[in-house]
C-alpha cells in the first residue's frame, strides 16, 4: 500500500478497488488498513504534503510559530489542502528528530532545523513548483549527533560477530546471551536469552526475527543513529539471533518517519548478501541461512506494539493482539516470531564478539551493558548519549550541559516526569527504567504544556480496539484543553487522576496502561501549574452557552443583540 | 482444591480444560458481565466489561484461560465502579437517547447502565455527527448508536461467510464500515436472514418495521435483571 501511495500520492475508491480486486479480498479490509495509518490518505492531499513534528520539544524550538508562519505565507488552514491541490500542511506525532528541530515531514521525508528563514525558503520551491527531489540536500541533513559513546557506539567490522557466532555454535551462541544477562531496550526489559530460547524450542520449522524500528516514542531518537551508522551492528545482531534460535528470515519493521534511512539499510542489505554475511551459508557455515526484508511503516505510534507491530508486518490495521498466545509461540503468520527492539539486536554482535562474561560485567547487576539515551530539550548538547546502566540522572544532565533543570521526562510521553529531589535515582530497569527518551525542561517551563501535549498525543495515537483507552484517552484530552482554555475546576483535577489510574489497570495494552502517566505525575509534582489555571472555584460546564448557539443563529440567519446571551460589561 | 478447579469471589468453581474463565463461570451459572462476547464467536476483548481480578491482575474473562487454584475477584465494588464507568464510556463516546430507541428493554448497553447503577453519564458527552443508514430494504444502522463491539463483523465473516462489515480507523475515529460499492447497506451483500442482522448487543442494527411491538416497560431487560441469567448470551429481539 505503501508503494502504490509513493507511486499515487494517495489511495482513491479506484485503487482500493483494485487492490482488493487483485487480492481477492472484501474493499472493506483495504479500506481498514488505508483508514488506520496516518500517513496512507484516502483523500488527495497535497502534492507537497508538509507534516510538522508536534513533540513538546519541537514545540519548545518554536514550531507553533514556524506553523503560523507557514500558514500564512501559504494563506492555508491547518489540514486543509490548496485550492489547486499543490500543498497542505498539518501536524503529526513527534518524528524522532527532536535533537535537531524542529522538524518537519515532506513527502515523507524530513527537513531538521527548522529557521523562518528555511520555512520562507520552502515556501518559494513549492510556489516556483520544485520537485522535491531538487531540493537542496543541506534540508534533509540529519546528524548523529553522538555526544558520548562507550562500547556499542563503536566500528564494528562486517563479519566480525558473524564469525564469532558460527565459532561458538547455535546453542553456545544462545548460552552466551543467556549469560549476558541481556534485557529487551524496547522498556519492557524481557530477558532476551529467554525469548530466543522460547522461540528455539517452540514446534516448527518456520521462525522469523522481527527487528522493531518503529521508533515512535516521543523524545527517542537513538535507533535513527543506529540505522544509519551502525547498521551492521543491528543487521549482523538479526542473523546470529537468527542463527541461535534457528530461523532464516528477519524483517526491519522501519517507521514511515524514517523514510531517508530506506535506501541506505537496502543498499548495506544487499551489500551484506554479496559478501554473503546473508544469503544461504552465511561466511561459508553450512546450514547459516539468513535474509533480512525492510517493511515501512505508515505511521502509527501502537505498532512499537509487539503484537500490533506483527499485524502491521501482515497487511493488517495495528490492532494489538490478545496475549496469550505469546509471539514466541504464535507470532508473524502465526509462526514463532522475535520481536526485538534495534538497540537489544545491536547488542547480540557486542557479545558474539566478546562473550556474555564479559558483556555481564558493565553496568548494574540486574541491568547489564550499556544503553543509549537521546537527550532533547534544553541543554547544549542534545543528541545521543551511551552509558552504562546505573548512571544517576544528575551525572548525565550535567554531561549534556543541562542547567537549572525544571524536570526530565525520562522515557517519553508513556514515561515517568522526575524532578530535581530525584535526579540521584539511576537509569536501569530495577530504578528508571526507560528506552531511551531524556527530555530536559528548564527553569522557564511550564509542565503543563508538555502534559496537554502527552493527552493530544494518546488521543491521535490510540487504535481504538478498547474502551478505556478509545474513550479515556480523548476525554483525558478534552479535560486538559478544558483547563488550558482557563476553564477547569477542581472537580476536572480530580477526574484527571481517576482517569489515569483507570486507564492504567483496564487498558488493553501499554499505550493505554501509560496514557495516563504524564498528567498523573505532572498532577503530583507539579500541581501549582495545575492550579495556576483553574480560574473557576466551582465546576463550570463544558458547554459554553454562547457557543453552541451559533447553530442556531446561522440556520435563523439572526446575528442581532437578542440573538446574543447578554454579557457582563 | 482439585485440579479442575479455581475459585470466583472464594467459591470454587470447576472448570472443562480450554474453557476461558467466562466459559467456565457461565456452566457454573455465575454471572460475568460482558457486551462484545457471544458464545457463538471467537472472543474479541475489546469492550473490557468482563473485566475481572485473576490472582490481583486485571484480566478479561471472556479470552483468559481458566487454570486450576487461579483466585479470582469478580463481584467487587472496585470492579462495579469499573464497570461503571465502562458503560459510561461508552454512553457518551455515542449518541445513545434510550427513550426514543427501538432496542430500549432489550438492549445490553442500556441494561448494564441499570446493573451498575449509572445515575449519570459522569463525563462529558462526546456528541460525535453519525449518520443513518436506511438504504437497506429489511435492516437499518443507526451507527450513533455502535459501541464497536465487532459482533456484526464476526457473524458475517464467520457465520455468513459475506465479510459486509469492517472496522476502520484509529482511536476515536474508529467505526463501522460496510463493504458495497456505495459503503451504504442496501448495496451490499447484506439479508435480513443473515445471523449478523441479530447479533447487535445495542440499538445500532435492527430489523424495519417491528420496532414498537412490545412495549417499552413489558421488555426483556424491563423485567429482570441482565445478570439473571447467567447462561445466556442470546441478544434479546427486538419484537
Amino acid at each position: 500500500m505503501r508503494e502504490i501511495q509513493e507511486e499515487s500520492d494517495w489511495i482513491s475508491p479506484e485503487i482500493e478497488r483494485e487492490v482488493a480486486e487483485g487480492l481477492g479480498i472484501p474493499v472493506t479490509r483495504v479500506q481498514s488498513v488505508v483508514q488506520f495509518y496516518s500517513f496512507l490518505y484516502d483523500k488527495p492531499p497535497g502534492r507537497y504534503r508538509i507534516l510538522f513534528s508536534d513533540n513538546i520539544t519541537d514545540r519548545m524550538l518554536g514550531s507553533s510559530a514556524l506553523l503560523e508562519h507557514m500558514l500564512k505565507r501559504l494563506k492555508l488552514r491547518r489540514g486543509q489542502t490548496s485550492p489547486d491541490g499543490a500543498v497542505s500542511v498539518d501536524l503529526t506525532s513527534c518524528t524522532g528528530m527532536c535533537d535537531q528541530g524542529p522538524a518537519i515531514l515532506v513527502n515523507n521525508f524530513a527537513v531538521t532545523r527548522l529557521t523562518p528563514r528555511r520555512i520562507d525558503e520552502i515556501c518559494e520551491l513549492i510556489r516556483i513548483g520544485a520537485p522535491v527531489a531538487e531540493w537542496s540536500s543541506d534540508f534533509f541533513r540529519v546528524d548523529d549527533n553522538i555526544r558520548r559513546s562507550e562500547t556499542l557506539l563503536t566500528h564494528l567490522e562486517p563479519g566480525v560477530a558473524l564469525d564469532a557466532a558460527i565459532a561458538c555454535g547455535r546453542q553456545g551462541m544462545l548460552d552466551e546471551i543467556k549469560r549476558s544477562k541481556l534485557r529487551g531496550r524496547g522498556g519492557a526489559g524481557f530477558p532476551t536469552g529467554t525469548k530466543l530460547e522460547g522461540a528455539r524450542n517452540a514446534p516448527g520449522a518456520e521462525k522469523y526475527i522481527v527487528c522493531n524500528a518503529d521508533e515512535g516514542e516521543p523524545g527517542t531518537f537513538k535507533d535513527r543513529v543506529l540505522l544509519n551508522s551502525y547498521a551492521v551492528r543491528v543487521l549482523e545482531g538479526m542473523a546470529i539471533a537468527g542463527f541461535a534460535v534457528g530461523s532464516t528470515k528477519g524483517f526491519v519493521y522501519l517507521r514511515g518517519e524514517y523514510r531517508h534511512l530506506l535506501d541506505k539499510l537496502q543498499a548495506e542489505i544487499e551489500l551484506m548478501r554479496e559478501e554473503r554475511r546473508l544469503g544461504t551459508a552465511i561466511r561459508g557455515c553450512a546450514g547459516f541461512d539468513f535474509d533480512i526484508e525492510i517493511h515501512m511503516g505508515a505511521g502509527g505510534y501502537i505498532c512499537g506494539e509487539g503484537t500490533a507491530l506483527v499485524e502491521s508486518l501482515e497487511g493488517k490495521p495495528g490492532r494489538p493482539r490478545v496475549r496469550p498466545p505469546s509471539m514466541v509461540q504464535v507470532g508473524y503468520l502465526g509462526k514463532p516470531t522475535i520481536v526485538d527492539n534495534v538497540e537489544t539486536l545491536a547488542h547480540i554482535s557486542e557479545i558474539a564478539v566478546e562473550g556474555g562474561a564479559s558483556f555481564a560485567k558493565r553496568g548494574t547487576h540486574t541491568s547489564t551493558g550499556t544503553k543509549l539515551i537521546s537527550i532533547s530539550g534544553d541543554c547544549e548538547r542534545p543528541g545521543v548519549y551511551e552509558y552504562r546502566f546505573g548512571v544517576t540522572v544528575s551525572r548525565v544532565l550535567e554531561d549534556c550541559g543541562a542547567r537549572a533543570v525544571t524536570a526530565v521526562q525520562i522515557g517519553g510521553a508513556s514515561g515517568v516526569c522526575l524532578t530535581p529531589d530525584e535526579f540521584s535515582r539511576r537509569i536501569a530497569f530495577e530504578d528508571v527504567s526507560t528506552a531511551g527518551a531524556f527530555m530536559i525542561f528548564g527553569p522557564d517551563r511550564d509542565l503543563f504544556d508538555a502534559a496537554h501535549n502527552f493527552a493530544h498525543f494518546f488521543a491521535h495515537e490510540s487504535c481504538g480496539f478498547c474502551t478505556p483507552c478509545r474513550v479515556g484517552t480523548a476525554i483525558q484530552r478534552n479535560i486538559m484543553d478544558k483547563i488550558a482554555e482557563g476553564r477547569g475546576s477542581r472537580y476536572e483535577v480530580n477526574d484527571l487522576m481517576r482517569l489515569a489510574d483507570f486507564m492504567k489497570k483496564n487498558s488493553h495494552c501499554g499505550l493505554g496502561e501509560t496514557a495516563g502517566n504524564a498528567v498523573r505525575d505532572t498532577l503530583n509534582k507539579f500541581r501549582p501549574a495545575f492550579e495556576r489555571r483553574l480560574h473557576a472555584r466551582d465546576f463550570v460546564p463544558a458547554i459554553d452557552l454562547e457557543t453552541a448557539l451559533e447553530p442556531a443563529r446561522r440556520i435563523t440567519g439572526r446575528d442581532d443583540a437578542d440573538a446574543h446571551l447578554v454579557t457582563e460589561a | 482444591m482439585a485440579d479442575n478447579e479455581f475459585t470466583i469471589d472464594e467459591q470454587p468453581v470447576p472448570f472443562k480444560p480450554g474453557q476461558t474463565i467466562l466459559e467456565a463461570a457461565k456452566t457454573a451459572g455465575i454471572y460475568i458481565p460482558h457486551l462484545c462476547y457471544n458464545s457463538e464467536f471467537k472472543a474479541h476483548g475489546g469492550c473490557k466489561m468482563c473485566t475481572v481480578l485473576v490472582n490481583g491482575r486485571t484480566q478479561t474473562a471472556c479470552t483468559h484461560k481458566a487454570a486450576a487454584g487461579q483466585e479470582l475477584d469478580v463481584n467487587t465494588p472496585e470492579l462495579d465502579a469499573t464497570r461503571r464507568s465502562l458503560v459510561q464510556m461508552l454512553f457518551i463516546e455515542g449518541n445513545h437517547f434510550c427513550p426514543g430507541c427501538e432496542k430500549s428493554g432489550n438492549c445490553q448497553l442500556q441494561a448494564l447502565g441499570y446493573e451498575y447503577e449509572m445515575m449519570s453519564p459522569h463525563f462529558v458527552e462526546l456528541y460525535p455527527h453519525r449518520e443513518v443508514d436506511a438504504s437497506h430494504l429489511d435492516v437499518v444502522i443507526d451507527f450513533n448508536r455502535c459501541i464497536l463491539c465487532e459482533l456484526c463483523v464476526r457473524a458475517s465473516r464467520d457465520v455468513d461467510h459475506k465479510e459486509v462489515f469492517a472496522i476502520a480507523g484509529r482511536g476515536l475515529d474508529a467505526r463501522l464500515i460496510i463493504n458495497s460499492p456505495t459503503g451504504k447497506l442496501g448495496d451490499s451483500a447484506f439479508a435480513i436472514t443473515d445471523r449478523a442482522a441479530r447479533v447487535c448487543p445495542v440499538g445500532a442494527i435492527f430489523v424495519k418495521g417491528i420496532g414498537f411491538k412490545t412495549p417499552i416497560g413489558e421488555r426483556t431487560y424491563d423485567c429482570e435483571s441482565i445478570s439473571a441469567e447467567a447462561d445466556s448470551c442470546e441478544v434479546p429481539e427486538t419484537t
